[in-house]
């Protein structure tokens, strides 16, 4: 069984197809990027999988159940977690309190209102230990709106994470952050996903090669290739569509630098 | 300004909440000792029950964002609920009348699970059109079923009814006093609870679901289901006032369901401050002020209040409990001193000012409106005269005066404020340093 299974999905918005039958089955515990072109339909597929949009046509399998047009809530209940591309936080709660936030329904609180917070030790305690693992323990009581940026990417991060989703999708997390912080927040999301399943939209090939195991390159709605970094390097159908040269010496660049760190 | 205010934040200590919370007891004890006329205490029974109200409503505007434009419809249904309950015991039922306050809650939470089953459904713009417009079939309603609104007369009953021990030792509710402590008992418990719930795991999801709707679904939360938990709540605690008003009263006509009452809720309750728990008291003790006080004193009050509100809207979007919250946080960093005299300047200037203007605005009224009772007027005492031309030059020169000094000693203060604020900045920066 699959954690996460996408049969013949497609997605149109009015006549316009975005996603053109995509077919990709992700293995427990593997790390999978999702490159391609600007366009190409990566942020869309994932707002297929985590419920954001509903899908035209075809099916989303979670563990092998049927999740497809399912509303967010639902999808994230069954231990799917997703990141966003533009910062989505909640804006005028503290560090802790968003990620108190972000762990309450699974930590089996749902919506009680007869115990208060301070009183879920364990609920406590594995905030304060996310919010150490993050880098973000001084800025505990901070409003998330006056963090810098790369403190929110962290944070964005730490809310999709902290419900303890098996399979965790990633919309470009290191979108905007300069290269030495790049480096820095690739090792926190290898070290706080450890075991689980990740998807990854990425376009910066050194993040790509340092977190995935499998590639899976989307062109036009569909999935061209799915294999290790270094089949989807040799795939001339992909060459192809990154019009040649530019990708492979950029992914040779990338392989490089991925192998170093 | 507005960043400043999403770094404050109101935790005591728990030595400090224990102090907080007796001092408001205390408080709530000791103040019909002050209050020497029946006028005074009439005015305290109805600021107890204001607070409710709009700490009630404070729940919906400040912890979950929704912005109702009919919370009237559940203050007066409990009421008129509450009522016919009174007029049940006074019939010979077996409740006791201290427990009517809770049947107007149990009648707010039973119309909040009705009506707001439909409000709930949309977030945001839509969620306030769609309490408008069923604040407005409420409204028409009570004037549809004259049996259980008593048309435009609406319904009476008596407070002194009924039985129970309590009432055996003295209870009757015959003096005001006793509705006054009646109030203040229920105002203190309702205070407690609410502020408890703000401490919860419903309560914190409803500040992640005014914050950002849409990530709150992604981390598993049904925010249509949440928008339901907190109009209910905020329902319970409505109609809890309008119960208590069913008892201060004695009385239920239409107009308690009006969007008037409902937009009261909603001014006084942001001019108080919708950015702390305690911002809605002080936002009702300003609402009893303005209704009853000022609307003695002046017949143009409502253009002040509008005025006020118009300049918190603009200057100080977090209400006066902001501005109490923003200077406590210069007493703490030893930054409260050097403003002192900026301060005193600024107020001093600030109401010659308010004389010039209130003076134009009187003796405008006094013209317009009061034109049967002469043109002579006093403001604040100073005696002038609406039909001579000195009286509306002094007013202005007073005014322009008033205004220029005001905005002078305004610029300085402003600076003094910065200078604060950069030394308050830094030792922040320091004490997170600091944490490892």
């Amino acid at each position: 069984m699959y954690a996460l299974e996408l049969q013949n999905l497609t997605k149109n918005f009015g006549k316009t197809a975005i996603i053109r039958g995509v077919n990709l089955a992700v293995k427990k515990g593997e790390r999978v990027a999702v490159i391609g072109p600007n366009g190409a339909g990566k942020s869309t597929l994932f707002n297929l999988i985590s419920g954001r949009f509903e899908p035209s046509s075809g099916n989303i399998k979670l563990h092998g159940q049927d999740i497809t047009g399912k509303r967010p809530y639902e999808i994230s209940r069954r231990g799917l977690a997703r990141s966003f591309q533009i910062t989505n936080i909640f804006s005028r709660l503290s560090v802790f309190e968003n990620l108190r936030c972000a762990a309450l329904f699974a930590s089996g609180q749902k919506y009680s209102f007869w115990k208060p917070l301070s009183k879920l030790d364990a609920l406590n305690d594995r905030t304060e230990a996310l919010m150490a693992s993050l880098e973000l323990k001084r800025r505990r009581d901070v409003p998330a709106s006056l963090l810098t940026y790369s403190e929110q990417r962290a944070l964005e991060v730490g809310l999709t994470i902290a419900g303890g989703g098996d399979v965790i999708l990633l919309d470009e997390p290191t979108a905007g952050m300069s290269h030495s912080e790049t480096d820095r927040f690739v090792h926190l999301i290898r070290s706080v996903t450890v075991g689980k399943t990740l998807l990854t939209v990425e376009h910066d090939m050194g993040v790509v090669f340092g977190l995935a195991d499998r590639i899976a390159v989307l062109v036009y709605g569909e999935v061209i290739a799915f294999d290790t970094p270094e089949k989807v390097r040799a795939d001339p159908k992909v060459k192809e569509a990154y019009l040649g040269a530019v990708l492979d010496a950029d992914m040779n660049h990338a392989a490089m630098a991925g192998a170093a760190a | 300004m507005s960043s400043i205010l999403k770094a404050l934040h109101f935790k005591p200590l728990d030595g400090v909440r224990i102090v907080v919370w007796s001092a408001f007891a205390l408080i709530l004890l000791l103040m019909p000792l002050a209050a020497q006329s029946s006028f005074a205490l009439t005015l305290l029974c109805l600021t107890g029950i204001a607070a409710i109200a709009c700490m009630s409503y404070n729940m919906l505007l400040g912890q979950a964002g929704m912005l109702s434009f009919g919370h009237a419809v559940y203050t007066g249904l409990g009421t008129f609920v509450a009522i016919h309950a009174m007029n049940k015991i006074v019939g010979g039922w077996w409740v006791p009348m201290w427990l009517i306050p809770l049947v107007g809650g149990f009648a707010g939470l039973a119309f909040g699970a009705l009506l707001g089953y439909v409000t709930t459904r949309k977030a945001g713009t839509p969620f306030s059109m769609i309490t408008l417009g069923v604040g407005e079939l409420v409204f028409a309603a009570a004037l549809m079923f004259p049996e259980f609104f008593g048309g435009e007369a609406g319904i009476n009953s008596n407070r002194t009814g009924g039985s129970g021990w309590l009432k055996d030792m003295g209870l009757t509710f015959g003096p005001q006093i006793q509705v006054y402590y009646l109030i203040a008992i229920y105002l203190f418990i309702c205070t407690a609870a609410m502020y408890a719930f703000t401490q919860t795991p419903l309560g914190r999801i409803a500040n992640a679901v005014r914050d950002n709707a849409e990530r709150a679904e992604f981390v598993g939360y049904d925010t249509r289901w949440v928008r339901y938990l907190i109009v209910m709540a905020s329902s319970f605690f409505a109609g809890i006032a309008g119960g208590l008003t069913a008892i201060n009263v004695e009385a239920a006509t239409a107009d308690l369901l009006h969007g008037v009452r409902s937009g009261g809720y909603l001014l006084f309750t942001f001019l108080g401050g919708v950015g702390f728990f305690f911002g809605p008291i002080i936002g009702s003790i300003l609402l009893v002020f303005a209704l009853v006080v000022l609307s003695e004193f002046t017949k143009a009050w409502q253009l002040y209040v509008g005025i006020i509100f118009l300049i918190m809207v603009v200057f100080a979007p977090g209400g006066f409990s902001a501005l109490i919250m923003l200077n406590l946080r210069r007493v703490k960093y030893g930054e409260w001193r050097k403003m002192r005299w900026p301060y005193v300047g600024m107020f001093f200037f600030g109401l010659i000012a308010l004389w010039g203007f209130a003076a134009l605005v009187e003796m405008a009224y006094q013209i317009q409106v009061a034109a049967g009772s002469g043109t002579a007027l006093t403001v604040a005492r100073i005696p002038l005269d609406a039909a001579s031309t000195s009286s509306w030059l002094i007013a202005v020169a007073v005014l322009i005066a008033g205004g220029v000094a005001f905005e002078v000693s305004r610029r300085k203060f402003q600076r003094v404020w910065n200078e604060g604020e950069e030394h308050i900045a830094e030792a922040i920066k320091k004490a997170e340093a600091a944490i490892v």
